[in-house]
């Protein structure tokens, strides 16, 4: 380590959703690395002190080495001759570079899909369903006696969940943290997060909608079939008496995973948990929240849905925003081979989505802006080296629980940020359009 | 020995979380999202030994994984546990049933001992 | 910029100048109004037309975390409202929460170039400036919420009047405000900490606090004066919605003293009746009220028939307006240490009686108050009916033989019960409107360069076709001008526009930082050094004078 260090306060880590703003930041200069974060969980210290300066070619066209302007070229060129392009991803970039993103889609008439669709995408339909009563973080600091964790693993996914806002901190009105407030889990799995919880429910895989249902029902006074048990593996009096417990509370909350949404009944689950909460309000206070996975994710839903109306799975193809989970969500959309080219932001589909989907997507030219390889880069036409955001860049996220969050970068990259190549995409892509008079609404599908 | 039906769910650990901050390309993020966790009760019953590997089958594909026990309470028999990566994509489905959202918990998958 | 250009030959209404349809010429250089340009000047043929200045919504909900919750909400609006992309606007979608892009291209369509945003949650100001960079054309500003703030309760409360002044001050620095908003002043208390209970007595103790809402009212309308607010505390009252609360509402107005306060989507506030059971018009009372009291303005808030959504920061009465609605869903969103806020979509229909009462009562107090300076147009947008129903309004107050036709239509039980049974045969002329619509709420903002035509003002300048049908001339400019450019010509977008953010900078103390900063560092969430919006986020704007501060008395 160098002589030459510099301390940066009340950095953001972007890692998960938590966005926690209270990094100290001790960067060598001279190695252009992060050497100690400080306040940082497991996950913040890797995403930190791991972060180095690849050597990297600023842009790979064919797998050939080539300079951010030619690969904007390439990449604008693609876009503009695809008939049903595609933007995904989205979540780990900053929301200047997002909106950079959607403006894209707007010109091309293309797809715009986010990481939220594979994430808790089910939890926004069963918003849209039920409505949602929530809160942000903070308040569930000051005031929550009772938390209530379904289907997720903080202890692993979101550790300072549990440390900086909604188990362990001291509030207004939970002076002692931990002592006062009462703590469940409900997992198919015992996780490394069952120790925190002073009760953990094991539910039968599958069964989180009919749990919540009961639970509803249990709220409600109405009577359930003590079937439920065999159905479930959660005994009815243990379902009684969280009930009771949700009813008497000053202040609850819910704070739901991935378990719910990626599991059989999907929004459904989702919307059972939500109608519980708004339920529970009927006798006490009561506020659920999904809990977010990449680090601006929520930013993503935020951008998307002030520019469009609707939070993802979106299509622009008739000059305006229509919204339709299944239909253009990215998922679908490659595992059905309809996409024709792919501008991939910051994740990395190939990695992770289903194999029938990858395999389209190893089809068409796909563009991807990343700072790191990934396995997506490696089937890219265009792949982009950027800056890291938060690392490198400065610009907004948003928490979970949608509050906004500047960026406080600890040092200078040799890459473009997303946002500036983006930005130079869109220009580009506009000249292109005015060159062949498409600069306007699809005529056909202008509305009256 | 014939192939055994299990339930496999999918998801986030923290050491997926630390190794893909390492790269996605190093061997580290690829060991971690190769290893599958089984109750230890059935390890012992399909012959099974920590780090050996099995195959998992589901409709969509197949991926080979090793294996690794956790207690009977944590992890109860017939269920498995992968991070999230290549081999688990490998098993899921195209189908969103209109939401978006591939399933990624809860496939039923077939598991064979694979011998060394 | 350096261009001219000439409005010839319109009719001009300019009621800050005291230009009443006078056919003048209007010239315009670098994006203001000038006294002349040279024959160089582009011209605009006004010749038959209806010039005014820009509109300017004094009271709007377009921006920020709430109205992107009520977005979201609603898939369907938006659906069955597109707005497509051309050649020099992006695409979006409409319905009650427009996307962001088409707020502001539809406020250009109906040649209204200012609107504020009317409650945000400070910590919500990063969000609200973000959406509103992507708001075009318009000018904007919002005002944040205070009404309900921990840490000012808790000033309050220990009688630390001068540092409540000095963090009231810092917030709005921190945030880039435009303005003080109390919403149900004392009521979130009770609301998140005490198990849904609400609050209705202005007299009533707050609960942990152990003030009333009756000291935030009074304090904070009296520190926007000492701190030379351009706009007064603009206050959303207590009981919102009830039967009886117009005794509430000239209670609040009382306690103003001669000290200005603004009351805001007054109609919702000017209920007779006994609480619980169905309201009463008390719209006569309270236009008497604000006709004898200069000091006092308010909006109306007029309810329009139709789809609409409630987004309130009064978290309690969206709560109630979701047993009374048919459709079931609700929001709830609690901020710490600053707000609640409740959202429910909902419709105004004109057969049942509530809503056909707040219809009548909107009208009454347009109709029953003597200076329309001070009783401007709004529908708190979207609570009362979205903002591209203004023309319909507007029809409504010009048009007698339209207005008697509509009101036979609605609930004859709510009619009788108001005094448009009595046949108010009031028409507003061109000028009235030109003052309800922009000259009142541009002074009401102490906007000095907007809402009016003369040297100086900024050129946004709405060109409008006369027509007999108020409705449809006020529904399509001909042309809208904003800071000089042509935003819109014959009807069509001929440009985009960004528009700037519209703030003020009070001076304060920056000891206050350390009585704030203790207070962050254990009861909020994020960073106090995070916390205060930086001015990446301004771009362009342009900072308000505030008055020379008057000291405490």
């Amino acid at each position: 380590m160098s002589a030459n260090t510099k301390i940066v306060e009340n950095a953001t880590c972007t890692f998960c959703g938590c966005v926690c703003d209270d990094m100290n930041l001790t960067v060598d200069l001279d190695e252009h690395r992060i050497t100690k974060a400080q306040n940082a969980c497991v996950l913040g210290r890797a995403w930190f002190t791991e972060h180095v300066l690849e050597k990297r070619p600023y842009a790979l066209i064919d797998g050939k080495e080539a300079s951010t302007e030619e690969g904007v070229e390439a990449a604008a060129q693609i876009l503009v001759n695809a008939k049903f392009p595609i933007t995904y991803g989205l979540s780990d970039t900053t929301c200047e570079a997002q909106r950079q993103a959607v403006a894209i889609s707007d010109l091309i008439g293309g797809n715009l899909d986010t990481t939220t669709s594979v994430c808790h995408g089910p939890s926004g339909i069963a918003f849209e369903g039920v409505g949602e009563s929530t809160a942000s973080l903070g308040e569930i600091k000051n005031r929550a006696d009772l938390v209530v964790f379904w289907g997720g693993n903080p202890a692993e996914s979101h550790p300072r969940l549990f440390t900086r806002y909604a188990l362990m901190p001291k509030g207004l009105h939970i002076p002692n943290g931990k002592k006062d407030r009462y703590a469940v889990l409900v997992d198919v799995r015992r996780t490394p997060s069952a120790p925190a919880a002073d009760l953990f429910i094991q539910l039968k895989p599958g069964t989180d909608f009919e749990v919540l249902w009961a639970l509803r029902a249990l709220v409600k006074g109405k009577r359930v079939d003590p079937g439920i048990e065999e159905k479930t593996g959660v005994k009815l009096e243990t379902l009684a008496d969280l009930a009771h417990r949700m009813k008497t509370c000053q202040f609850g909350a819910l704070l739901f995973g991935m378990g719910l949404t990626m599991t059989r009944g999907r929004h459904f689950n989702s919307g059972a948990l939500l109608a519980l909460a708004t339920d529970l309000n009927e006798f006490t206070h009561f506020v659920a929240k999904p809990v977010r996975g990449h680090g601006n994710v929520t930013g993503a839903d935020n951008v998307v849905s002030w520019s469009t109306g609707f939070p993802f799975g979106i299509n622009f193809g008739r000059g305006y925003p229509r919204f339709n989970p299944g239909e253009f969500t990215t998922v679908d959309l490659l595992s059905r081979g309809e996409a024709d080219a792919a501008l991939i932001i910051a994740s990395d589909p190939a990695a992770n989505f289903p194999k029938p989907a990858v395999e389209h997507l190893k089809r068409i030219p796909v563009i991807v802006l990343d700072p790191k390889a990934s396995v997506t880069g490696q089937i890219a036409k265009v792949a982009f080296t950027t800056a890291t955001y938060g690392i490198n860049t400065g610009g907004t996220v948003y928490r979970m629980d949608d509050v906004a969050i500047a960026l406080r970068p600890a040092f200078e990259s040799p890459y473009p940020s997303d946002e500036e190549v983006l930005t130079a995409i869109k220009n580009r892509v506009r000249e292109l359009l005015a060159g062949s008079g498409r600069a306007g609404a699809p005529a056909a599908q202008k509305v009256a | 020995m014939l192939p055994e039906t299990m339930l496999l769910i999918a998801g986030r650990t923290s050491k997926q979380g630390t190794s893909l901050n390492v790269g996605k390309l190093k061997d580290e993020y690829r060991e971690v999202t190769s290893t599958v966790e089984m109750n230890a009760l059935d390890m012992v019953r399909l012959g099974l030994k920590e780090g050996d590997k099995v195959r998992l089958r589901s409709p969509i594909g197949e991926t080979v994984a090793s294996c690794k026990s956790r207690k009977p309470e944590d992890l109860p028999a017939g269920m498995l546990f992968m991070a999230y990566g290549p081999p688990s994509g490998q098993l899921m489905a195209g189908d969103t049933a209109g939401t978006g959202m591939p399933i990624s918990k809860n496939l039923v998958v077939e598991v064979t001992p694979v011998s060394a | 910029m350096g261009s001219k250009l000439r409005i010839v030959k319109g009719r001009v209404y300019d009621p800050a100048n005291g230009i009443d349809g006078e056919v003048r010429d209007i010239c315009i250089e670098d994006g203001r109004i000038v006294e002349s340009v040279g024959a160089d000047a582009k011209k605009i043929d006004a010749q038959g037309m209806v010039v005014m200045p820009g509109g300017v919504d004094i009271h709007c909900h377009i921006a920020g975390p709430k109205v992107n919750l009520a977005r979201k909400l609603q898939p369907e609006d938006h659906r069955y409202d597109v707005h497509p992309r051309t050649e020099f606007t992006r695409s979006g979608t409409g319905g009650t929460v427009p996307s962001t892009f088409t707020t502001g291209y539809r406020y250009a369509t109906l040649g209204y170039t200012t609107a504020m945003e009317a409650a945000v949650p400070p910590i919500g100001a990063r969000h609200t400036l973000e959406e509103l960079h992507d708001t075009p054309v318009i000018d904007k500003g919002f005002y944040i919420l205070l009404g309900n703030n921990v840490l000012l309760n808790q000033l309050m409360k220990e009688g630390r009047r001068d540092e409540l002044k000095q963090a009231v001050a810092w917030w709005l620095n921190a945030t880039r405000a435009y303005a003080v908003k109390l919403v149900n002043p004392g009521g979130d208390e009770p609301w998140k900490g005490r198990r849904n209970s609400v609050i209705t007595d202005l007299d009533e103790n707050v609960d942990s606090f152990d003030i009333t809402p009756r000291q935030i009212i009074t304090s904070l309308i009296e520190i926007a004066g000492e701190l030379g607010l351009p706009h007064p505390a603009h206050i959303h009252c207590n009981n919102l919605g009830h039967s009886g609360n117009y005794k509430t509402t000239i209670e609040t107005m009382r306690m103003a003293g001669d000290r200005r306060a603004h009351i805001t989507h007054i109609q919702f506030h000017s209920y007779g009746g006994e609480p619980g059971k169905n309201p009463t018009s008390m719209a006569p009372e309270i236009a008497a009220y604000v006709n004898d009291h200069p000091n006092i303005s308010a909006d109306v808030g007029q309810v329009m028939f139709g789809k609409s959504t409630i987004m309130t920061a009064d978290a309690p009465i969206a709560h109630l307006l979701r047993r009374l609605g048919t459709d079931k869903r609700w929001v709830n969103s609690d901020t710490e240490c600053e707000s609640g806020c409740g959202i429910i979509p909902f419709s105004y229909q004109e057969h049942i009686y509530t809503h056909a009462l707040q219809w009548a009562i909107g009208l009454e107090l347009f109709l029953l108050t003597k200076d329309p300076w001070r009783m401007v147009l709004s529908t708190d947008h979207p609570n009362g009916g979205s903002f591209m129903s203004y023309p319909r309004l507007i029809r409504l107050l010009m048009d007698r033989s339209f207005r008697d036709d509509q009101i036979k239509l609605v609930n004859q039980r709510a009619i009788r019960k108001t005094t448009l049974a009595d046949g108010l045969n009031r028409e507003y002329t061109l000028n009235e409107i030109a003052i309800v619509t922009r000259a009142g709420p541009a002074r009401l903002l102490g906007l000095k360069n907007k809402g009016h035509l003369g040297a100086g003002a900024d050129a946004d300048i709405t060109i409008y076709e006369e027509d007999a049908d108020k409705e449809k001339m006020f529904s399509a400019p001909r042309y809208v001008l904003k800071d000089g450019k042509l935003i819109i010509e014959d009807h069509e977008f001929r440009g985009d526009n960004e528009g700037r953010i519209l703030h003020v900078a009070p001076a304060y103390d920056a000891g206050i930082e350390k009585v704030i900063k203790p207070f962050f560092e254990s009861y909020y969430s994020i960073r106090f050094e995070n916390y205060a919006v930086t001015d990446a986020y301004l771009r362009h704007n342009e900072q308000i004078p505030t008055a020379k501060p008057i000291a405490a008395e």
